[in-house]
């Protein structure tokens, strides 16, 4: 770790007049800010500590949604009567990830930032990760990569997303409301994480100087039928190999509407659009469900050691999507 | 085995040794009041952070430290330019478990990633570590050596370690195989796998004139005094080690590593007290793992089960710079009555940190790979695995032809079978299925060798009817200090609360590594005796004592119990103990020491035993193997305390589902370095991944092996494990997996 200066911001205003100081970071939880500074990954200058903002409410939102505060603990959302009554797909990613001493920390801004877990990204003695260092190459693509993308890689990145939360709020179209001194904007889920391209050293289009302030939920279009399913290499504590959220609207026997998206296998969390068409306006049969988990892996490109990934991830929409629509 | 076989107490009517006392240490340890090293602040204490090499091969050509030397706070950068020479180059020797190549800035060769190439010393940890992170090396790359496969190509056959072989027949192997009618010849392998106790290695180190005081995490406080003092060349009585508390060795912790020495040579250079601890990744590498094996056993059978010939050829890997040998074919030289047998050990050198003992090393790999060829050889034969373990049962050791001090394996099938339920197994592949669930269950034999070595131990009774009973051992958690407190409450006819134990201390008698389960069978007798003999002492002095209700009696007609010196023929003449002191005054004192009888061991063999069955549930769709219960039964003696001794067990069977399920240090194959060196992606088993655990012990005492009767506890619950494991999968689904660890993608 390397020295730096530490900020107390006691305004929205204060925090993002210092976000436009160059190298500087806010401070949230914690959980993944302060292992990267500890293994010299990310060495800013300057901290500016968010914890004491007013961003920890949830509060519904007159159309019947939901906006969160960017501090809210990933365990007081998880557990939020709202949450759990109208977003259980929500309860349930959040409640798959990390360990309860984590999820009291961890906040949903942090969350949505959390950086890939990479091997090679977090061992900077690896001179090359664009990543880390832009241009300076991939050490995965030749390394061990059995954790690494099948989906949505390039050339210079093969890294892959590890957020649980976020692969639930993909798929309940929610959006991130940002605040900067230069104005505020509303990013929707879908193109707040970015696929790595030639610029993996850029994990979202977050702008370095812009604080997230909320998450907006729009009302739950799914009701029930949800699932947030994670496989992983062991009971609990560890990231996905692959998740799956699913939602799913059925209206006389058809899927009406229909989210699918993927964790653990992209750059950002993945929605699986091919499968969601595979499922609208059929009945949510086996039939339906298999044809729809081998399209969410259509275009699969797997590495040296992860292709078992790929029908690993076509077992587990099957999975989800049975879960889902109660399919025996 | 000990021939200090004091019968003046009764063994078997125990009334302390035995039960399930709490941790004596336990209070010290959920307050934060025990102490482990890195928590011995000296006044000027300064920070010492380790550099390690980030190339498995090469030379150093350029170290800048420039930068790091003008970083604030920063006292001393030491690098093989500037580090003192040493006798020997730093290689002075010191046999292993305590002596080990170290990496100690003498050259500027590189052998493997993670070396340690520098050390800086700054004011604070932070500073340190920062000024650390400024140093950049330049290096000549050498030809490096990262792929087992193709090393094993070209092994070598170590040089003998301890007493065991590398090489061992006996009868005929070749006709042992010809006789038989179903053979089973397989490869099995288990990874690279790193210790990482909870506590990482820490080392204290502060010189006063000539004298060092190291504050050190260790398995083994004599071991690290003599390596210390021989590698830098000073008398032995010029260090002293303390380690009042150690948070997990299982091995790592029983020699001395480089780092030990670097912060003393440190601290010298700089006259003031230096701490080092290492981080979390630094534990992947410089201090010893598991080495990876590749197991090859034949097995040859008759139609109706008895093993003809059996064969295990071992390589596991080693470094380029010193021989460590997993001795994994140790299981098939004692386990089954075979006539005819083979095994070897080679190894193949990579370039990496030298591997070392990690626990049950040998047996815990060694009965994976064993069990699972028995299991093999039972489905060829179509022979329930039980019945055909019991067919080849060993009466005596099979290699040696000696008998053993004492064997209940038999005993632990029946236990263990029975409550387990292994009669109502249906014994075909996927046969025995749950909704979406493949069940399996499999069987798997533990054992351990047991082992003592030579120990010694101070007995002081206190004018105040107390007694301080010390001796140079180690606690690494397993309940030493508890135990011993049991032994010499029970010895002196205390009760628990008026005997004090201490240990982790070179000024303290001298005891053996705590390592190879050996410390309770050592240091215990040790204990024995000097109590024994301290409780001689006062009844002599009391039946002198003018004032004292036993004067006159004979030393037999006296006796201690729970503190109250009397007659054993007039129970109204006692007294309590503290009032004879009290009014001597002075201490007591008596030391005792005992050591393995080698005549006794020339003629026995010495081995705990056990049987593990254990449950798979394996979701057939996403391939996730969970493990509801594993259920075990244990010879390992008599148990000295049934709550630490439970511990062990239970521990070490938590060990093995790590072993068959998780463990794995990824090499890259490129750099050598280990691609998970964290807890985050360095999997152990949760909570979440342990079922029920069933263990329970048959409590024969061996005394045949110590006086007390007991053997080891510490390894045993790690092995046999991995088979039963391994087993059950290929129960559950039909897949035979001959690789560590079975992960998802396996056996889908
Ligand atoms: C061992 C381990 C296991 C884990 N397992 C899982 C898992 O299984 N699943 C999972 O989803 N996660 C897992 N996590 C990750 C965890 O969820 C994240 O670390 C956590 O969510 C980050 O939140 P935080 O508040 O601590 O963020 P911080 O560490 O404080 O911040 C992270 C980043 O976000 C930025 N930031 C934070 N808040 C804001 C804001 N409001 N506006 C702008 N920028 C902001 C920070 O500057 C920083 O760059 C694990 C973490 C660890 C250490
Ligand atoms: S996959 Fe991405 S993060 Fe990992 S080494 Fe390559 S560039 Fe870096």
């Amino acid at each position: 770790m390397q020295a730096f200066d530490y900020v107390r911001a006691r305004s929205i205003d204060e925090a993002v007049l210092n976000l436009r100081e160059p190298s500087t970071r806010c401070l949230a939880g914690g959980t993944n800010l302060l292992d990267l500074m500890k293994g010299d990954i990310e060495t800013p200058v300057r901290i500016v500590d968010i914890n004491r903002l007013p961003l920890n409410e949830i509060v519904p939102t007159a159309d019947g949604g939901l906006r969160i505060g960017a501090l809210v603990r990933n365990s007081d959302l998880a557990n939020h009567r709202y949450v759990r009554e109208r977003y259980p797909l929500l309860s349930r990613a959040l409640l798959a990830g990390a360990s309860p001493q984590l999820r009291n920390m961890a906040t949903v801004g942090g969350n949505l930032l959390q950086r890939t877990r990479c091997y090679y990204f977090y061992d900077t003695a690896y001179a090359a990760c664009n990543k880390r260092r832009p241009g300076s190459g991939c050490a995965a693509r030749e390394g061990y990569n059995r954790i690494h993308a099948i989906f949505g890689a390039s050339p210079q990145c093969v890294a892959t997303n590890p957020s649980d939360m976020s692969v639930a709020l993909l798929a309940l179209d929610a959006f991130v409301d940002v605040r900067s001194a230069r104005g505020s904007r509303r990013i929707p889920l879908t193109d707040f994480h970015r696929l790595p391209g030639s610029t993996p050293e850029r994990d979202t289009n977050l702008d370095r100087d812009e604080l997230i302030v909320g998450v907006i939920l729009p009302p739950s279009r799914f009701g029930g039928r949800v699932d947030y399913l994670k496989v992983r290499d062991r009971a609990s504590y560890a990231f996905a190999l692959v998740s799956v959220a699913t939602g799913l609207r059925v209206v006389d026997g058809r899927v009406a509407d229909a989210r699918v998206t993927l964790g653990g296998v992209a750059h950002k969390p993945w929605r699986a659009e091919a499968a969601e068409r595979a499922l609208i306006g059929r009945p949510l049969n086996n039939e339906t469900i298999a044809a729809a988990s081998d399209a969410a892996v259509v275009g699969a490109i797997p590495l040296r050691d992860n292709a078992f990934k790929v029908d690993l991830a076509r077992r587990t929409v099957a999975r989800s999507l049975r879960n889902a629509g109660a399919v025996a | 085995m000990n021939d200090n076989n004091d019968d003046s107490f009764n063994e078997g009517t125990y009334k302390i040794i035995g039960q399930p006392i709490d941790r004596t240490d336990g209070r010290l340890k959920v307050t934060g009041a025990a102490r482990y090293a890195a928590e011995f602040t000296l006044p000027r204490l300064c920070h010492a952070v380790l550099v390690q090499s980030t190339v498995p091969s090469a030379r150093i050509t350029r170290l800048d430290t420039r930068d790091a030397e003008r970083s604030p706070g920063v006292l001393l950068v030491l690098t093989h330019l500037n580090a003192p020479a040493l006798p020997q180059r730093g290689r002075a020797a010191v046999n292993p478990p305590a002596g080990r190549v170290m990496s100690l800035l003498q050259d500027d060769v590189v052998n493997y990633n993670g070396q340690p190439i520098a050390v800086v010393v700054a004011d604070t940890f932070e500073r340190a570590t920062a000024a650390a992170s400024r140093i950049q090396a330049m290096y000549t790359p050498q030809t490096s050596t990262l792929d087992f496969a193709s090393a094993k190509r070209a092994p070598h056959a170590p040089a003998t370690q301890g007493r065991a072989p590398s090489e061992t027949s006996w009868g005929d192997f070749a006709a042992g195989v010809a006789a038989g009618e179903v053979k089973i010849d397989a490869v099995y392998t288990t990874p690279m796998e790193h210790h990482n106790p909870m506590e990482p290695h820490a080392t204290v180190a502060s010189w006063d004139g000539d004298q060092l005081l190291l504050y050190d995490s260790t398995q083994y406080v004599s071991g690290v005094r003599s390596t210390v003092a021989k590698t830098l060349g000073i008398p032995l009585d010029k260090v002293r080690v303390v380690s009042p508390f150690v948070g997990g060795g299982f091995g790592c912790k029983g020699s001395t590593w480089s780092h030990v020495v670097l912060a003393a040579m440190a601290s010298r250079k700089l006259q003031r007290p230096v701490k080092l601890v290492l981080a979390r990744p630094q534990m992947f590498g410089p201090v010893g793992g598991r080495p990876q094996t590749e197991q090859h056993i034949v097995l040859a059978a008759r139609r109706d089960g008895t093993l003809t010939a059996m064969r295990h050829d071992v390589i596991s890997h080693t470094s380029q710079i010193e021989d460590f040998t997993e001795p994994s074919s140790a299981p098939t030289r004692m386990l089954y009555a075979c006539p005819n047998g083979a095994t070897s050990q080679r190894l193949a050198s990579l370039n990496v940190g030298t591997p070392t003992f990690q626990r049950a090393p040998g047996l815990s790999t060694g009965t994976f790979a064993l069990e699972v060829a028995m299991d093999e050889l039972a489905y060829a034969l179509a022979i329930d695995p039980l019945e055909l373990r019991l067919r080849n049962y060993a009466d005596a050791e099979p290699q040696s032809g000696k008998p053993f001090t004492s064997k209940y394996l038999r005993d632990c099938y029946r236990d263990a079978a029975t409550r387990f339920g292994w009669a109502r197994r249906n014994p075909a592949p996927r046969s025995m299925q749950s909704g979406r669930y493949l069940i399996g269950w499999g069987l798997g034999t533990a054992t351990f060798p047991a082992h003592s070595q030579p120990a010694a131990a101070l007995a002081t009774m206190l004018p105040d009817g107390s007694a301080l009973v010390q001796s140079g051992t180690q606690d690494l958690g397993t309940g030493a200090y508890t135990v011993m407190t049991q032994i010499a409450a029970e010895a002196l006819g205390l009760p628990l609360e008026k005997v004090r134990f201490e240990l982790g201390d070179t000024s303290l008698p001298p005891a053996p590594v705590s390592g190879g389960s050996m410390t309770s069978a050592s240091v215990g007798p040790a204990v024995l005796s000097a109590c024994n003999a301290l409780r001689q002492k006062v009844i002599m002095q009391a039946i002198r004592d003018e004032r004292s209700p036993v004067k006159g009696l004979t030393p037999a007609q006296v006796t201690i119990d729970n503190g109250v010196l009397m007659s054993t023929v007039d129970p109204q003449r006692r007294e309590e103990l503290a009032a004879f002191l009290g009014r001597r005054g002075s201490p007591l004192v008596a030391s005792g020491d005992a050591a393995p009888d080698a005549e006794e061991e020339k003629r026995y063999a010495a081995h705990s035993f056990g049987a593990v069955f254990a449950e798979v549930r394996i979701d057939q769709e996403l391939g996730e193997i969970r493990v509801p219960r594993i259920v075990a039964t244990y010879d390992v003696g008599r148990r000295l305390n049934a709550k630490t001794a439970m511990s062990q067990l239970r521990g070490g069977i938590v060990w093995g589902v790590s072993l068959a399920l998780f463990e794995h240090s990824v090499l890259d194959r490129q750099t050598g370095r280990i691609v998970n060196s964290n807890l985050a992606e360095y999997h152990v088993p949760v909570n979440a991944d342990i079922g029920r655990l069933e263990v329970a012990f048959i409590d024969e005492p061996d005394n045949r092996f110590t006086a007390l009767g007991a053997r080891g506890i510490g390894e045993i619950g790690i092995t046999g494990v991995g088979g039963a494991l391994c087993n059950a999968v290929y129960h559950a689904t039909g897949r035979r997996i001959r690789d560590l660890p079975i992960t998802l993608d396996q056996v889908v």
